[in-house]
């Protein structure tokens, strides 16, 4: 068990140098860096000065080393804690990234907890109640918030909020508490921003969750063991939860760990980039578009980080509930 | 002979999407405390569903049209008690008397020991599950274990545990210590069935319904099974519906036998009778089709000819006619047999026993 952990951490750290090393690479891919577009930029301006300023960016930020030289900086700085600097902000991408870790994880993990508080039960009920009216209906809403992008449903409650409610639903705290200290009326001010996006971003989850549950319960219902349950006397009830739903789910659990885990860091995106939320997501956008490489790579490490240690943790849990699996 | 629990006249249908299926057709019979009855036929006839109903247990979509099924129910705990007649299939499917028969007066066995434990749950799990629901203990004051105390309570967690490895022991599993916190893949298809045995049994039924128990299992586990049922049933007083497609199986432990075709009831006798003088065409090809010792290896064995009927498109008349070696033609096809019982307690379904 504990060399299988091992064996996996050092897996996933061979993969976590690839990727970054890759990422590295495709972000560059692209003719022009972030320099040459902002030479061109302050060129056209007519800056005299400007060619000096590149010049010392170049330094900096040692543009003019070559690819690898400069991937062997980053990285190695990157172990001790330092993810390079943001071209755009000027500023240590730790430091920015910091700033909105909080917010992220926050919203993620409210996003989470009302995804499967909802979902489960009512996946449950849907196939418990297969081809009844709610299992209908729940099938018909389950579609419609699995077709319908986030970022639209954004929109709409955003369009909906500033023209009927006059109201600005965007952001996570209204201005006088943007750059308040912490208080308790700050927090509740949060709470009151924060149900929108939480709502908006857990639609699509909830939806493709409710439609996984009702499928694996489904297959489950038919299986033998559950009758035989039945045979024995126990109620319905008992029977769906300690023994059906104990056993369809455990694949959810996979779910949990590759789908989940890496939406702490980066979430919802493009809702984020809608409704103008201070998480990571709109960081991570923009700085694939500017191409400001050190902290798209960054994100994009911890992603794959995510991904990485939310697969092993779901494996570990899913060997503990599942007497059947065993870690080797 | 005491009547255990009667069925009569059951009809179950199905209502699926190309049309109404039969299950059960018209059948009744009853099982006698402490006796055996064995319920025989083709893949499809209805073996299950005949014996889900007994539980009330009818898979969707399925529906009792008529008829009913009579549980004598009378309380292990109180032996004097009178007896009380229970119409099972009145009853909540999900209701509390329904959980009290389940289990606790009637236990059961299935098709599919592999997938018929709970594949999270230890064996020990399992059985204590079914403990915790129905089997009392007599409450004891302080040392004294008073004769006739009649007040009884729930086992506990570790009397639950002992009982478990107790019936592990009884079913014939070895190590049973050890085994009883053994999950479902651990164990092999016999296990899995003698572990199963041990739920149904481990809360003293007063009928099992072995359903197939061992069509499952290779021949030569099949017949350590069937010796496990029938030592249990000598040292416990309790009846078992034997359901089987294996003629030759039943043919020692059965007292009497419901042969059924296409969810009808065709022949029902004692079991000695039905071996010795088949009434029905349909027992008469089931009894040839079993291999027997002393005839010539080269002599093929007999089989039905025919198929099994589309169960949306039943034949008119009799509906085992187009495949009946007695065929009467002009009378099979068209006029449908009665029940009839054509000697004493010998019933048959067929024309060749009816004035027509
Ligand atoms: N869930 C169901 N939905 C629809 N029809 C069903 C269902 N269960 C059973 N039936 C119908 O009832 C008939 C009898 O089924 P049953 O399970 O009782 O057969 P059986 O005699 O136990 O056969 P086997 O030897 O294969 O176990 C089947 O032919 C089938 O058409
Ligand atoms: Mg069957």
């Amino acid at each position: 068990m504990l060399t299988y952990i091992g064996r996996r951490l050092v897996y996933s750290f061979i993969m976590l140098v690839l990727v970054s090393f890759v990422s590295f690479i495709i972000i560059e891919l692209p003719p022009g860096d972030y320099l040459t577009q902002k030479l061109q930029e302050l060129q056209a301006r007519g800056d005299r000065s400007a060619e000096m300023r590149i010049e010392e960016y170049r330094a900096r930020y040692g543009l003019d080393k070559p690819l690898m030289e400069r991937y062997w900086i980053w990285i190695s700085n990157f172990i001790k804690g330092d993810f390079g600097e943001s071209f755009e902000y000027e500023r240590p991408v730790a430091e920015l990234l910091g700033q909105r870790l909080g917010m992220t994880v926050i919203l993620a993990l409210s996003t989470l907890l009302v995804t499967w508080v909802i979902a489960i039960p009512v996946g449950v009920y849907s196939a418990t109640h297969q081809y009844s009216t709610g299992d209908q209906i729940i099938t018909t809403l389950s579609f419609i918030g699995l077709g319908m992008p986030s970022f639209l449903l954004a929109l709409l409650v955003l369009f909906f909020a500033v023209m009927v409610l006059d109201q600005d639903i965007g952001g996570l705290f209204s201005r006088e508490f943007a750059d308040a200290p912490w208080s308790w009326a700050k927090v509740w001010n949060l709470l009151k921003h924060l149900w929108i996006p939480t709502l908006i971003g857990a639609v699509t989850g909830t939806a493709g969750l409710v439609r996984i549950m009702r499928g694996n319960l489904l297959e489950t219902l038919g299986q033998p063991f559950v009758e035989a349950a039945r045979a024995r006397g126990l109620k319905n009830r008992t029977v769906t939860w300690k023994h059906a739903v104990r056993v369809a789910i455990n694949p959810l659990i996979v779910i949990l760990g590759t789908e989940a885990f890496p939406s702490i860091i980066v979430g919802n995106t493009l809702m984020a980039v809608v409704l103008n939320l201070p998480t990571i997501g709109p960081l991570y956008i923009n700085a694939l578009v500017g191409q400001d490489m050190y902290m798209a790579g960054t994100i994009l490490v911890f992603i794959v980080g995510m991904i990485m240690l939310g697969s092993l943790l779901a494996d570990i849990a899913l060997a503990a509930l599942d007497p059947r699996i065993r870690l080797e | 002979m005491e009547p255990l629990v009667e069925v009569k006249n059951l009809n179950v249908e199905f209502d699926v999407r190309d049309g109404i299926v039969h299950a059960v057709d018209g059948v009744s019979f009853t099982v006698h405390r402490g006796r055996t009855l064995g319920v025989i036929g083709e893949s499809g006839c209805g073996k299950s569903i005949t014996a889900k109903t007994i539980m009330q247990m009818v898979p969707k979509p399925g529906e009792i049209t008529s008829g009913e099924v009579l549980f004598h129910y009378r309380d292990k705990y109180d032996p004097e008690g009178d007896i009380e007649v229970i119409n099972i299939t009145n009853l909540d499917p999900d209701g509390r008397r329904i959980r009290k028969i389940r289990g606790g007066e009637i236990g059961m066995i299935f098709q599919e020991p592999m997938s018929s434990l709970t594949p999270v749950y230890t064996s020990g799990t399992l059985i204590g599950e079914a403990l915790h629901l129905h089997r009392l203990v007599p409450k004891t004051v302080g040392e004294e274990m008073a004769q006739n105390i009649k007040e009884y309570r729930h086992v506990t967690d570790e009397e639950a545990r002992e009982i478990s490895i107790e019936m592990l022991r009884k079913v014939g599993i070895p190590k049973p210590e050890q085994r009883v916190d053994s999950y479902a893949h651990q164990l092999s298809g016999g296990q899995r069935q003698r572990v199963m045995i041990a739920i149904a049994l481990s809360c003293r039924p007063a009928m099992l319904i072995a359903d197939e128990p061992t069509t499952a299992l290779d021949v030569s586990i099949e017949a350590q099974i069937l010796d496990l049922m029938a030592d249990l049933q000598e040292t416990v007083d309790m009846a078992i519906m034997f359901i089987t497609h294996d003629l030759g199986v039943i043919a020692e432990v059965a007292d009497e036998i419901v042969v059924m075709y296409m969810g009808k009831q065709v022949e029902t006798a004692d079991a000695t009778e039905l071996y010795y003088n088949p009434l029905h065409p349909y027992t008469r090809a089931l009894l040839k089709s079993i291999p027997q010792i002393g005839k010539r290896s080269t002599q093929r064995l007999a089989s039905i000819k025919g198929m099994v009927p589309d169960p949306f498109n039943l034949p008119s008349g009799c509906v085992f006619h187009p495949r009946c070696p007695e065929y009467m033609p002009g009378k099979c096809d068209r006029i449908v047999p009665k029940w009839t019982e054509v000697e004493e307690g010998h019933y048959a379904r067929c024309l060749l026993y009816e004035e027509v």
